[in-house]
């Protein structure tokens, strides 16, 4: 990997003895002294192991209800209080912290399977194919998108999975453009045409040389992806559009505290809390990989 | 300059009209169509009821008739059945507009100098302050900002109603809550656009030339530092169109977001497709406003 590398400028004499640096370990250098960067990462991924572990980490069932005790404020038994049908707030944050972060990580997934295959496909063959599918992306960007997702719940009657999947269809654009940018200018680098002088298998080529130094553009965008599709999904189940009762996700968590916040500020707080912490930390975690992978400079 | 305004607006039309088509198809097939929501309809009375909407005839009258109702509004709604779409557009929009221009407002008033004043000197207090409060706008969307707002101001302090819009005390929350969080976009943009241009060798010629600091900013750098922003003014149209769903909800407020939400619940099929296709073309001319401006501030665009 590191003899593909553009950004490794040749040693000087020198520092020739030294042992080479390869660009993950030069980002894995930098990201470690980013200290909010680190948090943020412990944060989200102490968080979704908490709501992956929740059945076990929690006593109560997400939709155990106990009417005669309605809505309590946080105590030693429910440490979030409980909602107005009585369930257990802790339970229900984990259990919405699945839906929400698993939206996140599938509808993520799907841009990112489209968007790199396009873009890649799109870079790498170039010409009159390029332009054609560079201008559908254009055409696709101007269209109201959030909308479209909307409609699609009319449609698809609100099925979970289709629902991620519709977020992810909508999301690749981004990911398209910045993969197909990132090959079509690889492909005209001096070690590219070396590994073509030196009868390397396209095969070879790809998997060697483009892939690894297309990797840290997709990374930051996909870690940024992430908290926009959450977003997406939080908005619709606040909308009463994505997730259905008795299932919880932050979104519809928060709709529920919102119409209740006069006499309950828990069941407002609590999500809205989760939720945000999640939003920062995943950005924050967003701009120190851009940092760190210095993805920004790497283009020039 | 108007031969770049009418290629542009000839290239909106086929969007637009792909727009149309999509959004006919997406409704025209929603499972179930929509009147199945009340319970078992005699079938003839559904003949006649299909009849009424035009939903008997043939797909290509059908869409035909599709197109034609976009442009007349004519289309009768479901739910509110002795109203067309184009007398809700009419009477809602206008509320919506309101919000949304005073959001906009709001959104340049705070962003634009915080971002400039962070642009000043990088990486100082003056720096990170505002910029770490557009953070928190970034990731405070208008769903959580919303409520915390009306529970802090409207019921802990009592300065304003939790909701409608009938006073001008009622535009307050609202507006503020959806252009804050724009705001927070616009500092960013600004910043970044202040930054960029600073460094260029133009500036420091206006500086080695003896301009003050003032009119570096108002004369050299303003022009190229704000191209992000005004790129930015069409993905802010579709955020405010989408924001105003959620701020429209919130806030009770009797505007086109409120309607097309309730529409999507009640499957008032002509509704949605109506607002949908509505919102587009909003969404298009902004992008258009923005294609132009972008012309005027920077000649290299219209070279193109």
């Amino acid at each position: 990997m590191t003899a593909s590398d553009p950004n490794v400028t040749s040693p000087s004499p020198a520092t020739a003895i030294e042992a080479g640096h390869s660009l993950w370990q030069d980002a894995w250098a930098r990201l470690r002294k980013n200290k909010l960067a680190l948090a943020s990462a412990f944060i989200v991924t102490a968080l979704g192991l908490l709501c992956v572990a929740a059945p076990w980490v929690s006593p109560h069932a997400y939709d155990a209800q106990d009417l005669a005790l309605g809505a309590a404020p946080p105590s030693t038994k429910h440490w979030l209080g409980t909602d107005h049908l009585g369930r257990d707030q802790f339970t229900r944050l984990l259990y919405g912290g699945r839906v929400s972060l698993m939206v996140g990580a599938c509808a993520t997934a799907v841009a990112l399977t489209i968007g790199l295959l396009y873009g890649a496909i799109s870079g790498f063959i170039g010409g009159k194919l390029d332009a054609l599918m560079m201008r559908l992306v254009d055409i696709l960007y101007a269209l109201p998108f959030t909308l479209f997702v909307i409609l699609l719940t009319v449609w698809l009657g609100r099925e979970l999975w289709l629902l991620f999947a519709a977020i992810g269809a909508v999301e690749w654009l981004t990911m398209a453009r910045i993969v197909r940018g990132q090959v079509a200018s690889l492909k005209r680098m001096e070690f590219v045409e070396a590994a073509h002088a030196l009868g390397l298998r396209k095969r070879r080529i790809i998997l060697r040389h483009m892939i690894p130094n297309v990797l840290g553009p997709v990374i930051v965008y996909t870690t940024l992806t992430v908290p926009a599709v959450m977003l997406l999904e939080a908005f619709l189940s606040f909308l009463g559009l994505g997730v259905q009762p008795p299932m919880s996700s932050w979104g519809s968590m928060i709709k529920d505290g919102a119409d209740r916040m006069e006499e309950y500020w828990w069941m407002l707080v609590f999500p809205a809390g989760a939720f945000s912490a999640t939003l920062f930390c995943l950005n924050f975690l967003g701009d120190g990989l851009r940092d760190a992978l210095d993805v920004r400079a790497s283009k020039d | 300059m108007a031969r770049f305004l009418l290629i542009r607006l000839l290239q909106t039309l086929p969007v637009l009209w792909a727009v149309a088509t999509l959004t006919f198809f997406m409704v025209r097939f929603a499972p179930g169509g929509p009147f199945t929501a009340e319970k078992s309809i005699p079938p003839e009375i559904l003949k006649r009821l299909e009849a009424h909407y035009g939903l008997d005839k043939p797909l290509s009258v059908q869409y035909v008739n599709f197109l034609k109702s976009l442009v007349t509004g004519q289309q009768p709604s479901i739910r509110h059945s002795n109203r067309t779409v184009g007398e809700i557009i009419r009477e809602s929009f206008p509320v919506s507009l309101e919000l949304g221009a005073w959001s906009l407002l709001i959104a340049l008033a705070i962003g634009l100098p915080a971002g400039m004043l962070a642009a000043q000197k990088p990486n100082s207090a003056q720096d990170y302050v505002p910029m770490s409060a557009a953070m928190v706008g970034v990731c405070l969307p208008t769903f959580v900002l919303g409520p915390m707002v009306v529970l802090f101001f409207a019921l802990k302090l009592g300065w304003f109603h939790t909701s409608g819009w009938n006073t001008p005390g009622d535009r307050v929350l609202p507006a503020l809550t959806l252009g804050f969080h724009l705001a927070a976009y616009v500092a960013r943009l600004t910043r970044g656009g202040m930054l960029e241009v600073m460094g260029q060798d133009f500036i420091r010629t206006a500086r080695a030339k003896g301009a003050s600091g003032l009119r570096i900013l108002t004369r050299h750098a303003l022009r190229g530092g704000l191209l992000p922003v005004v790129t930015f003014l069409g993905p802010a149209a579709a955020g405010l169109i989408t924001g105003s769903f959620v701020i429209e909800t919130v806030f009770n407020i009797p505007g086109l977001g409120k309607y097309f939400v309730g529409s999507v619940f009640d499957r008032d099929i002509p509704v949605v497709g109506g607002t949908v296709f509505f919102f587009s073309a909003i969404i298009l001319f902004f992008n258009l406003l923005v294609d132009v401006a972008q012309a005027w501030l920077n000649p290299k665009v219209r070279l193109e």
